[in-house]
């Protein structure tokens, strides 16, 4: 039963998903609060854990949870689900390549699902922010909890000033994040 | 196959994948010209799913049809299921040492940050005029207020597509 229900949420997230990686995020975020799979620190820590290894981050995140709920067969089986959309449609569109391409619904269509794509992950980072800068539960009740730390704050501007300079914009996320796992430990950020 | 060696090699997901693909099949293996690759590379952005996976089903059914396209996915996806099968593993039995929390309390962060700068890309790419502009807003405001499933924002955002273009408004 476990593993149908994490064949079928994946499937819906391979099938809804669309722009690629990140767009499964606000997916994943839905079925932990849905499933309580995972806590949204977890997610966020999967991120990285993607960010960090190879492969393509949605199949990641879904061997992560399907492993973490189920064992190795749930990492199979939500993997499946998740690529299952994909190949049936890709098989369809390749057949039929060059009248998908120019079909005017399909790209009105498009002109409106990717804006959709781009706000369903900017509401996800809104939620994710919240909890790791501000260690509030949720939008709801972020008034009451929310905690005006310094050091995540100071770590977020720094980051976010690093990552959009010339130069130093193009190396590899794997760095940003390694150098955070050091500041982390030295400056006690669990705290 | 190649595309387990593909899968293997590619960190940081989608984007990251199309300079090492035009090495492999275009310039190694000449299974694909670089026009090809492109071509799918766009088609498997705005098909949904995943765009590694999308595009190594395109080119494994160009070369051997509905075999090799399936092939040529669970290619892909093998190395990602066994290294995140060990990393989780381990993960949850480092999960309470205290330089773990600390590090990990940090790279939240840093993963906000890196969100954060992949939105304001998109962002660029698909919020193009007004219409969509609306239609970012809304979602952004209808995710974090109401309790819906977000994929009646993807099929709403498609009706709104076929209409707002119908009516001819928003950017030629």
């Amino acid at each position: 039963m476990m593993l149908l229900t994490l064949y079928w949420e994946f499937f819906k997230t391979g099938l809804f998903a669309v722009g690629g990686g990140l767009a499964t995020l606000p997916f994943l975020k839905a079925m932990g609060a849905q499933y309580g799979w995972f806590t949204q620190a977890q997610l966020v820590d999967m991120v990285a854990v993607s960010e960090a290894t190879p492969g393509p981050i949605g199949v990641n995140m879904a061997t992560y949870v399907g492993f973490t709920h189920a064992g190795i067969p749930g990492a199979v089986v939500a993997t499946l689900g998740l690529i299952t959309p994909s190949i049936i449609i890709i098989l369809i569109v390749a057949s039929v390549l060059q009248k998908f391409r120019s079909n005017k619904y399909v790209e009105m269509g498009f002109y409106g699902m990717r804006p959709v794509s781009t706000g369903l992950i900017a509401a996800a980072l809104i939620g994710l922010m919240i909890i790791c800068l501000f260690g509030a539960g949720s939008i709801k009740d972020f008034a009451q909890t929310a905690v005006f730390a310094p050091k995540p704050l100071i770590l977020f501007a720094a980051l976010m000033v690093l990552t959009n300079i010339k130069k130093v914009k193009d190396l590899h996320p794997i760095l940003f994040i390694a150098v955070s796992a050091v500041i982390g430990i030295i400056f006690n950020y669990s705290e | 196959m190649t595309f387990a060696k593909i899968g293997s090699m590619m960190f940081g997901g989608g984007m990251a994948m199309l300079p090492l693909l035009q090495r492999e099949l275009v310039d190694n293996k000449k299974w694909v010209t670089e026009e090809e690759i492109l071509d799918y590379y766009a088609i498997g952005q705005c098909t949904p799913g995943i765009i590694a996976v999308n595009t190594a089903t395109f080119v494994g059914r160009k070369r051997k049809g509905l075999p090799g396209g399936i092939a040529a996915t669970l290619g892909v996806v093998f190395p990602s299921i066994v290294i995140i099968t060990i990393i989780a593993a381990f993960l949850s039995n480092f999960a309470d040492i205290k330089a773990v929390k600390d590090a990990f309390a940090a790279i939240r962060v840093c993963v906000c940050v890196l969100i954060l700068n992949s939105v304001i890309k998109l962002g660029k790419k698909t919020v193009v005029d007004a219409p969509t502009a609306v239609i970012f807003v809304l979602v952004v405001a209808g995710m974090l207020l109401l309790d819906v499933s977000p994929v009646l924002f993807v099929i709403g955002g498609a009706l709104c597509g076929i209409v707002i273009k119908s009516l001819g408004v928003g950017k030629k």
